[in-house]
Formats: C-alpha cells, structure tokens, sequence
C-alpha cells in the first residue's frame, strides 16, 4: 500500500471516530430540540459545565474516576432541568426566536461565569491515553472509546424512546403538546426529564471530551457551532438525521483537515452545510 | 357518577357555557346534542380540565374535580375522546395505544386490555405497527376510542365522533357506541348527528347557545316536535 | 431638544475630556453605529447571527489590503464592500427565496460568520491568524495620514466614527419611510400575506440585508482602523455575532436609538463594574451581562429603551385621557 493511502485511510478512519462523537454531540441537543422546540445555543456550554465538574471531582478533590464521571452527568443533568424550569419555561410562549435568543444570554453567562469561577487556565485531568497502531496507522484511542461510547448513548436512547412509556411520551409530545394531559401526562414533568436526559448526554460527552482536550471557559465556542449546525444539516429533532449529518461533517473536517488544514476541513464543512441548506432546507432527512 | 352543577366557562372574555348542570348516571350513556357553536367541545374540555372552569362545580363519584389538574383527571377514571380524533400522527397504533395506557395502574394491564381493544377493533390488529397519520379517518376514530379505553375508564367522553366520516363509517362509529354501552361503559357522547346518537343513547340533553334548553330520554328526545323540527329536519 | 442632545454629544469631547473617556465614548458610538446596523434588519424579523461575517471582511480586507499590497483603505473599503455585497446576496438570495426564517435563518447566518471567523484563522500565514494584526503604521513621522486613514488624534476618530452613527440612524428613518410601516410589518409577521398584496419579499428583504450588511461591514472598517489592531475573534465568528444581537436586544431593536442605548448600557456596565472591582474578578461583567439578557428577554423583551418609552407613551396617554 502506498504511504499517501495509509495517511488517506488514517485520515478517514479518525474521522469515523470524530463523527461518533460529534453524533453523540448532536443527539442531546436534537432530543431537546425534538420534544421541547427550543435550540440550546448554550448546549456546548453545558458541556463545559460538565468537563469542569470532571476535573474538580476528579483533580482537585481526588476522587475515583469513575464517581466523578458519574458526578459530571448527574450535575449537567440537573443543570439541564434548571435551565428548563428557569429559563425556557418562561419564554415557552414567548416567538421562537426569543428561545433560542434566552439561551444565548446563558451562553454569555455560563462562558463568563465559568472564567469567573475557574479562571483562564488551561485545565487538563491528565489522563492521555495511547494512540492505537493498527498495521501502519495510528487511531486515537480517546477517539475509539467516544465513538464507542457514542454509539451505545445513541441505541440506548433509540430503545428508551421506542420501548419504555416515558419514551413514547417524549415521541407523542412533540406531535400533540396539548392532548398530553387526557393521556394522564403531565407536558411540564415531560419536558422537564427531557431536558434532564439532554443535559445528561451532555454531561457523558463532557466525560469523554475531557479524555481528549484541555479544558478552558471557551472551550465550547469550537465545538458548539458544528453541533448547531450537525442538527440543521441532519434535520432538526431528526436524531438519525443529526447521526448522518455527524459522520458526514467529521469526513469533511478530517480529510479536508489531511489534505489542507484543519481549519480548512472545517471551512468545507460549513460551506457544504450551507449549500445543503438552500437544496434542502429541512435539512437531508427532515420532513417538510 | 358526573354531575355538573351550574358550570360557567369560556376562552378569555369569550364566555361560552352560561352555567351548564347535568348528570351521568353509571352505566348510561348520555348525549349531548345540539347545534354547532353551542359550547358542546367546550363542555367535555371543562370535564377533562383542560380548560379551567369559570363557575359552578363538576363532581366525579362525588369528588369536585375543580382543584384537579388536568393530567391527573384521567387517573379519577374519565377518559376523553377528543374532537378531531387527534392521534399521534408519526406514531403506530400500538404506540397510540400504549400512550392511552400511560398511567402506571393502566400499564400494569397493558397486554389484557390491548386484547380487548384489539378484539373490540380487529383492524387495528392487523395494523397495529402502521402509522397513525395514515390510517382512514374511520379507523383513526376506532383508534382513538381505543386509545381511551387503553385506560379502562368508568366514564368515556366521546367528542363528535362521526364528524367528517363518510355515511357508512358513522353508522359502524354508532355501532361500536351501542355495543359500550351494552357492555357497561358509563358514556357521555357530544354530537351533533342528532338522528344517529339518539338511537345509541339512553338519555340526551340539548345544549344551545351555551344553555342547556332541554332534556329528557332519547325517545321523549327523538318525538319532541322542537327537536325534530330544528334538528331532523321533520 | 434633538439637535441641542446633539450639540452637547457633539461638543462633549471639546470640553477637556480625559482619553479614556474619550475612548469609552468612541466606543459607544462605534458600537452602538454596529449595533444599529444590524438592527436595521433585525428588527424586521431576520436575525442573523452572521454579522461578524461583514464586520470580519471589513476590517480585515483594509488592514490585508494595506499591509501586503499598499492599497490604502481609500481603496480597501471599497473592495471590502464589494466583497461584502456579493457574500451578503449569496447567502440571502437563497434564503429569502426558500424562506429561511427564524432560528434556521439564525444558524444558517451563524454558520456563515464561522466559516469567515475559519478562513482568517486559516490564512494565518497572511492574516497573523488567531494572534490578531497591526496595520503598518503611518505615522512614524506625522501626526495623522488621510491616505492610511490613521490618525493619532482621537478627536478627529470621535467625529468620523459620530457621522457615521449618524448616517445609521439617517438610513433606518430612510429605510423606514422608502418601504412604508405597512411593508415593514408585513415581511416581518406575514409573509405570505405580504406576497398576496403585491409585495415583492424576497427582494425587499434582500435590499434591507444588503444596507445592513454593507453598514456593518464599515464598522469593521471603523473598528479596524481606529483601533489599530484586528483579532478574528473580535470582528468575526459566533462571539462578536451574539454580541450584536444581544446588544442590540438590550438596548430594543425596535426603536431607533434602542441598539445606541444597548452599546453605551453594555460598555459601561463592563467599564463600571471593571472600575468596581478592578480586575480581580475577570469574566464578571460578561457575568452580569449574560444574566441581565437572559433577563431582558424574559421580562423586557423590548429592550431598555423599547420599555421605557412604551412606558412613557403610556404615561403620556394616561395624562392625555385623564385631562
């Protein structure tokens, strides 16, 4: 095998990894996005509200790995159901525009706040883990165990949502908010445990992320646009959408990326969503 | 089993029922008739609480349902059929029903009542995974009054459920009315198919303008000369 | 009373003032020209979460211009708002004929000031990339260069920078009286009711995108050479997007001074409570901010100036009912 095809090859490869991830991304913000009609613009920031609970269970008050993995979901989950009750509750009614607007000023608050709290270091939980050589390539474990992780979120969810009552509460909702209460369902709590399950998927990327990046108050300005825009492309609420649209971006980053420059591959991305936009603007698997 | 004393409610400023009393005796099935924009929706949402009344009082087995939120009405045993059918269009039939079933009490008796439901509706059977957006608006009826029974309610409130169904269906729509009611199901019926619903029922009111203007068992209903002349047209 | 405000702003700096509150009032004014700018389409029911797309290419085309071809912003600016106008149809034409709207219209514009926000970074051979860059100064030996368009004087900044705020506003009473309330209102709620009575939409929401877009791309001109110093995360990208929009909403988009009254309120909460605490607590004021829009969007969803002066006419009318 020629050497430029195994870089192509290794390229390629780590942006299947890199999708499983940018999937799991995705599929928090289009739960919420699905039930709740409202974009998180902060989703990115409850994240790293998550990476931060991370590195303070786990570096400053040395607890196991694993309790403070648990921790972060847990506390991102129950930021997710504050954010709901505070914040989107109160402009439910309110034009769409205003939702997605209120949750750009938690944005700025979230980001601000956390610079206030944690300051502007750098942080890093320090755990690096080794870099995979498969014949003449090297994959990311990181990458390997978030694609996997990924991927086990998104057909643990698929199986909530289609199997258990409260998931097929979340699928109704979206289509009738207002019959809910004749089926004994109160639209409030619904929307509230949503909004907990959103926050949760991010808290698990916040765990896997931190195995991967420092952690930093900005850090969900680089990957918060493409989640944004993952969703969009993939058909908003449409979670296999969003997973479709994840794999597709993450080829566009990682070859563009081989070929170019990282930032190029994302500028591809981005100029391909765009396109696809004005082709279909419900997004690649959207309904009209 | 229901009584409403002197309800009084409306949308905003817009007062649509002027204080409404009637009853629903256990195991009968009751009709209220009349014509459209008298406050017939309005009655069974004020029943179910999704709209909150103004006035006056709803009792279910003698507990006011006035502080009851909407949710939890359900759980005191009245199902609603609600106008339109309105299913869950991207959802199965089966998971229409499973939503019918939502209440823990119901889904600890998901799989007997399904049965029932299935038996009651053989087509819903061999449907059962299809999409409930594209069923035939006869079958999205059977769905949804399944739906309701999914709960195995005491009281079934059916809103208007021959509307926008062709002759034939309506007719099957009354039949399965009849045989619920022969069966034991407390039910309240709104309609506005006079003719049809007074031969299912045992007793009707005549809901106008808000008011109730009479009442009476369906055969008094059917031989009075106001209701016939208004309503069936003879 | 309006000119005699006027008088007195105009005046202002030639009452002794300090250069830091000269600076902070330039700020205002450049902010609140930028925020205005976007609000001239803002208010018509398209948020765009892209201006910094426009406000990127403006400042950083003049400074590229200068610094690797010589080209003085005379000559810059011009290319910059030809580039802008192109970007801006491009991304609007397809838009408004698809009707984008609402929150996809958002993050389609957000995906536009990123891709802008990318592309400097990338160019970091040319642009300097996320470390920012200087213009080649001109003022080794003079005071001033109208050719570089660099002067150290802030006081000739402070009038340049007031006449373009003031042609802002000037082109929003423009484009208000040119269009007609009645058009005005129609392509922001009823789009379909507005096609049905003979209003071209796409093309008037075009022509409002293009003025906004070309009056925040002078802005980026502005900042970039007033402040001799561009950074892609200041002038372009998802942050300085928000910042528009947040600022303009503070203030009330919907009235015409509303996005002047977002920048000077949301300079000076930054400056005072950085003179407050001084800089011990970094990231305070933004703190602040952010809690304060979230807010506003709940209760003052008009904005500062949209709720004062809605409560104004309201007193005025109590007054006027009451005699």
């Amino acid at each position: 095998m020629d050497i430029f095809d195994v870089f192509l090859l290794e390229a390629v490869l780590n942006g299947l990894l890199l999708g499983g991830i940018l999937a799991l991304l995705a599929l928090g913000l289009n739960l919420i996005f699905g039930v709740i009609d409202v974009v998180w613009i902060c989703y990115a920031e409850m994240i790293m509200i998550g990476m931060y609970a991370v590195y303070y269970l786990h570096n400053v008050y040395h607890l196991p790995l694993w309790f403070a993995f648990a921790g972060a979901i847990a506390i991102v989950a129950v930021g997710g159901a504050a954010l709901h009750h505070l914040v989107i509750r109160p402009v439910l009614a309110a034009e769409p525009i205003n939702q997605l607007l209120v949750t750009g000023g938690v944005l700025f608050f979230l980001q601000a706040g956390a610079t206030l709290v944690f300051g502007v270091e750098f942080r890093n939980v320090g755990i690096r883990l080794p870099q995979l050589q498969v014949g003449e390539m090297y994959l990311s474990m990181a990458r390997l165990i978030a694609f996997g992780v990924a991927l086990a979120a998104m057909i643990g969810m698929s199986v909530f949502l289609k199997r258990s009552y409260l998931g097929t509460a979340i699928r109704a909702i979206s289509q009738d908010r207002r019959i809910m209460p004749l089926m004994g369902v109160d639209p409030n709590r619904i929307f509230l445990v949503t909004s907990a399950l959103g926050g949760a998927l991010a808290g698990v990327a916040a765990c896997l992320l931190v195995l991967q990046y420092d952690i930093h108050p900005a850090i969900g300005l680089s990957f918060g646009p493409i989640t944004f825009l993952i969703c969009v492309l993939g058909g908003l609420g449409n979670m296999m959408g969003g997973f479709i649209a994840a794999f597709i971006f993450a080829q566009f980053i990682s070859v563009g990326g081989f070929f170019l420059h990282v930032e190029w591959g994302y500028v591809l991305a981005f100029l391909f969503f765009i396109a696809v936009m004005f082709w279909r603007p419900q997004g690649i698997l959207g309904g009209k | 089993m229901l009584t409403l004393e002197n309800v009084s409610a409306g949308y905003g400023s817009f007062q649509v029922l002027f204080g409404v009393s009637l009853e629903v005796k256990a195991g009968e099935s009751v009709a209220v008739i009349g014509p459209n924009g008298a406050g017939k929706t309005t009655l069974l949402r004020v029943i179910s609480k999704l709209i909150d009344a103004t006035a006056g009082e709803i009792r279910m087995e003698g507990r006011s349902l006035n502080a009851v939120p909407a949710h939890e009405v359900i759980g005191l045993g009245i199902a609603q059929v609600p106008e339109n059918r309105r299913l869950f269009p991207r959802l199965s039939i089966e998971d229409n029903l499973k939503m019918g079933a939502y209440l823990p009490a119901a889904r600890a008796r998901f799989a007997e009542r399904l049965e029932m439901v299935f038996a009651l509706f053989p087509r819903m059977k061999e449907r059962h995974a299809q999409l409930a957006g594209t069923l035939s608006g006869g079958e999205q009826q059977m769905c949804a009054i399944g739906r309701a029974l999914m709960s195995g309610p005491k009281l079934l409130l059916l809103d208007e459920p021959s509307a926008g169904l062709a002759p034939v269906v309506v007719q099957a729509i009354f039949e399965v009315v009849r045989k619920m009611s022969a069966e034991g199901y407390t039910v309240l019926i709104v309609e506005q198919n006079v003719r049809q619903v007074l031969k299912v029922v045992n007793r009707a009111y005549l809901l106008e303008t808000g008011r109730i203007k009479s009442s009476g068992s369906a055969a008094e209903l059917l031989n009075s000369s106001e209701i016939r002349k208004a309503y069936l047209g003879i | 009373m309006k000119y005699a405000a006027l008088a007195l702003l105009a005046a202002a700096p030639l009452l002794g003032m300090g250069n830091y509150p000269l600076h902070l009032l330039i700020m205002c004014v450049l902010w609140g020209y930028v925020y205005t700018s976007w609000s001239v389409m803002g208010r018509l029911g398209m948020v765009s979460f892209g201006h910094g797309a426009f406000m990127g290419i403006g400042a950083y085309v003049v400074v590229m211009a200068w610094n690797h071809y010589g080209l003085s912003p005379w000559i810059g600016a011009p290319i910059a708002l030809v580039l802008t106008a192109i970007v801006a149809l491009l991304i609007g034409y397809p838009c408004f004929r698809f009707k984008i709207v609402g929150h996809y219209f958002a993050l389609v514009t957000l995906a536009l000031s990123e891709v802008t926000r990318l592309i400097i970074v990338a160019l970091r051979d040319q642009t300097g990339g996320s470390l920012g860059v200087t213009p080649n100064t001109a003022l080794a030996e003079t005071s001033y260069s109208l050719g570089a368009l660099q002067f150290s004087s802030k006081l000739v900044w402070f009038y340049v920078i007031l006449a373009f705020w003031l042609g802002g506003l000037w082109i929003w009473k423009k484009v208000d009286e040119s269009m007609g309330r009645l058009a005005l209102e129609a392509i922001s709620q009823e789009e379909d009711a507005a096609a049905s009575i003979g209003i071209n939409v796409t093309r008037l929401k075009l022509r409002v995108t293009l003025i906004s877009a070309l009056m925040t791309c002078m802005g980026g001109v502005l900042y970039a050479q007033y402040q001799a110093y561009v950074n892609p995360e200041t002038v372009s990208g998802i942050g300085i997007s928000l910042q528009m929009v947040f600022g303009a909403i503070a203030g009330g988009m919907f009235v015409r001074l509303g996005p002047t009254v977002g920048a000077v309120f949301t300079l000076l909460l930054a400056e005072g409570l950085r003179l407050w605490f001084g800089n011990l607590y970094h990231g305070l004021d933004l703190t602040v901010y952010g809690l304060m829009l979230v807010l506003f969007i709940i209760y003052m969803p008009k904005g500062i100036l949209g709720a004062a002066t809605q409560a104004w006419e309201k007193r005025r009318g109590g007054v006027a009912r009451a005699a």
